[in-house]
């Protein structure tokens, strides 16, 4: 199978003062299509990083990207804002531990916010499918605050899901549910790569780990 | 679902906030129609009552120029006499389309009000008079004939506050002479309604001012110069010329002082309303500064995040501004009342009058103040970079 993602000696240096920060150091990896990768490691050790650089959040200092065969970095200048923008809605959806949903929006309409700001070249997908598909579907109209953090963090999924992006992004998406509900969103995320995206996700939960096709490790900006 | 309603949607998120900073612009655009309304209504209230006196100059005996105004707006009794033969060397000029001699006479009526007051008489020329004040309808009656009948003729107001019919006697106090009331005027909404008409004969027969005039009323034919038959006017001895042009001028001007004072009181008002718009709106973006990181990195790109500030700024002004036109409609009689008890000299009729333009003006005003105040912190929001918002997301 062809891989989605390609990442070869990612590289990403700060400059702190006078000093030299390397956060990721020759990182190399790649997910297919169908596959679910997480992405694990200490504090400091460059997880999120690597997640920024690779959801088209920030470019790197050196290496190359590609994502569906469509090199994303490698030799070129910088990207603009602009252009990680357009990449990023092309592409990518995103997942955040903190779900940041609009808490004057219902869940119908979190959901359908991209489409507020953009229309997805992909296609749209319908929110009641989604919505269906995560198990939200009889929430819609409710708001945020009326829903359970398992909730609140499955329509965030959809809200990622919405613009049918090839990869999902998700950093610590557990980060603030319970063992129980860390389980369904885990099962989510299996069934999101079952029907054929990539997923990778930044995770300190072992169990999440355990559950991935794909495990890189990083410490101290390598892949171990 | 559009970046509109996101915006609509996030202003409902602080209620309080979102309605204390509306009221803050409703406030201001409500003193500042109000104020415009106010404007509009005392020109057109001064321009009504100059133009409601049936003549364009008035000649009275020498003195305060203000008095003068005073005793043509007012019915002032500080008064000062010209000689009637004034009114034959007037009529001469060829410029002369109308003269109207009146004599204005004041006694003490204890009977009057609380503590008693001022009752005035305007003694005036049975024939010219009422040719030149066509405008004035009859309740009851009509003029007097003879301008030395004992008789009178009440506006509207006098006659309610007498409580007087035609038939009915009034006494003037002091000199003991009755009249005979032969008319009654409908309401003109001029100073005519609070004013009690006698012939001018009778006036100077009972107050003993024969052959004395307070003022001469003159209307110039249409094609007439009017500085050069003024400065004519000017020649005559020991009589004071007051054009209307004049009267108007020297009360827009006083009136124009406080009305610049006012404005200025109304700018600062908005310009603090506007200051209010830029606190709630960047505390609303500082708020929102990983959510709207998040929303970039989502897709949005930075002109989205302006325009749904800024469209923000723009619901909250339009919902403040529309409020406060609103409020300055409900509030026009009160704020006229409070206007009226404060100014010297206020015209009839509506002081303030707000029309489609003036509201529509200080709409504009309004919204397009709110979206200058705008603009920083919309931008302050495009600026958010998604990165630096994850990363503060995941230091909290």
């Amino acid at each position: 199978m062809m891989p989605t993602m390609s990442a070869k000696d990612l590289s990403k240096i700060y400059r702190r003062g006078s000093e030299e920060v390397r956060a990721l150091d020759g990182v190399s990896f790649e997910a297919r299509s169908g596959e679910m990768a997480a992405v694990i490691g200490p504090s400091g050790s460059g997880k999120t990083t690597l997640l920024n650089i690779i959801g088209c959040l920030d470019n790197p200092t050196a290496g190359t990207l590609s994502v569906g065969g469509e090199e994303i970095f490698g030799g070129r200048k910088e990207l603009s804002e602009k252009e990680l923008t357009f990449i990023r809605r092309r592409i990518f959806g995103y997942v955040f531990q903190k779900f940041y949903l609009i808490p004057t929006l219902t869940v119908r309409e979190n959901i359908m916010l991209p489409s507020a700001f953009y229309k997805s070249s992909a296609g749209a997908k319908s929110p009641d499918d989604v919505m269906k598909l995560l198990g939200i579907d009889k929430r819609a109209g409710h708001l945020p605050g009326e829903l359970s953090g398992g909730e609140m963090q499955r329509v965030a999924i959809a809200r990622a899901l919405i613009n049918s992006p090839k990869v999902i992004l998700a950093d610590e998406p557990t980060g603030s549910l319970d063992s129980r509900r860390t389980g369904e969103i885990k099962e989510i995320l299996r069934e999101l790569a079952t029907q054929g995206m990539t997923v990778v996700m930044v995770t300190h939960n072992l169990e999440l780990a355990k559950a991935a096709d794909r495990v890189i490790e990083l410490r101290d900006g390598k892949v171990v | 679902m559009n970046i509109y309603s996101v915006a609509y949607k996030n202003l409902l998120r602080k209620k309080t906030r979102a309605a204390l900073t509306a009221g803050g612009i409703a406030l201001s655009a409500w003193v500042l129609a109000t104020l415009l309304g106010f404007n509009r209504g005392y020109e057109n209230g001064l321009n009504r009552d100059i133009d409601n006196m049936g003549f364009q100059v008035l000649l009275t005996a020498k003195g305060c120029p203000y008095e003068a105004a005073t005793l043509m707006l007012k019915g002032g009794t500080g008064l000062r006499y010209m000689p009637e033969s004034v009114v034959k060397t007037v009529y001469l000029n060829p410029e002369v389309e109308k003269v109207t001699p009146m004599l204005m006479q004041g006694v003490f009526d204890p009977n009057k009000g609380e503590n008693g007051a001022i009752a005035a008489y305007l003694g005036v020329d049975a024939l010219t008079f009422p040719a030149m004040k066509g405008y004035l309808e009859f309740k009851q009656g009509g003029w007097f004939k003879d301008n030395n009948a004992y008789e009178a003729v009440m506006g509207f107001e006098a006659a309610e506050l007498e409580q007087r019919e035609v038939g009915d006697k009034l006494l003037i106090p002091g000199v003991d002479k009755e009249l005979a009331v032969t008319g009654i005027l409908k309401r003109s909404g001029t100073q005519d309604d609070g004013t009690i008409f006698l012939p001018i004969g009778a006036v100077q027969k009972i107050f003993g001012k024969q052959g004395k005039l307070t003022g001469l009323g003159i209307k110039v034919r249409k094609d007439a110069d009017m500085a050069a038959f003024e400065n004519k006017l000017y020649d005559l001895p020991d009589v004071q010329v007051v054009s209307m042009a004049q009267v108007k001028t020297t009360i827009m001007n006083l009136v124009n002082s406080a009305r610049v004072i006012v404005l200025g009181i109304a700018v600062i008002a908005v310009i603090i309303a506007m200051a209010g718009v830029i606190n709630t709106i960047l505390m609303s973006v500082m708020e929102r500064y990983a959510e709207i990181g998040i929303l970039k990195s989502m897709g949005a790109m930075p002109l989205d995040i302006f325009k749904m500030i800024w469209a923000e700024t723009a619901m909250l002004c339009s919902v403040g501004g529309a409020g406060g036109i609103f409020l300055s409609f409900l509030t026009a009689r009160v704020s006229e009342s409070a206007v009226r008890y404060f100014l010297p000299y206020a015209p009839n009729g509506a002081l303030i009058a707000l029309d489609w333009r003036i509201c529509l003006f200080a709409f504009l005003l309004i919204v397009v103040g709110g979206l200058l105040s705008g603009v920083y912190p919309a931008w302050r929001a495009a600026r958010v970079r998604p990165l630096e918002a994850i990363r503060i997301e995941g230091e909290q």
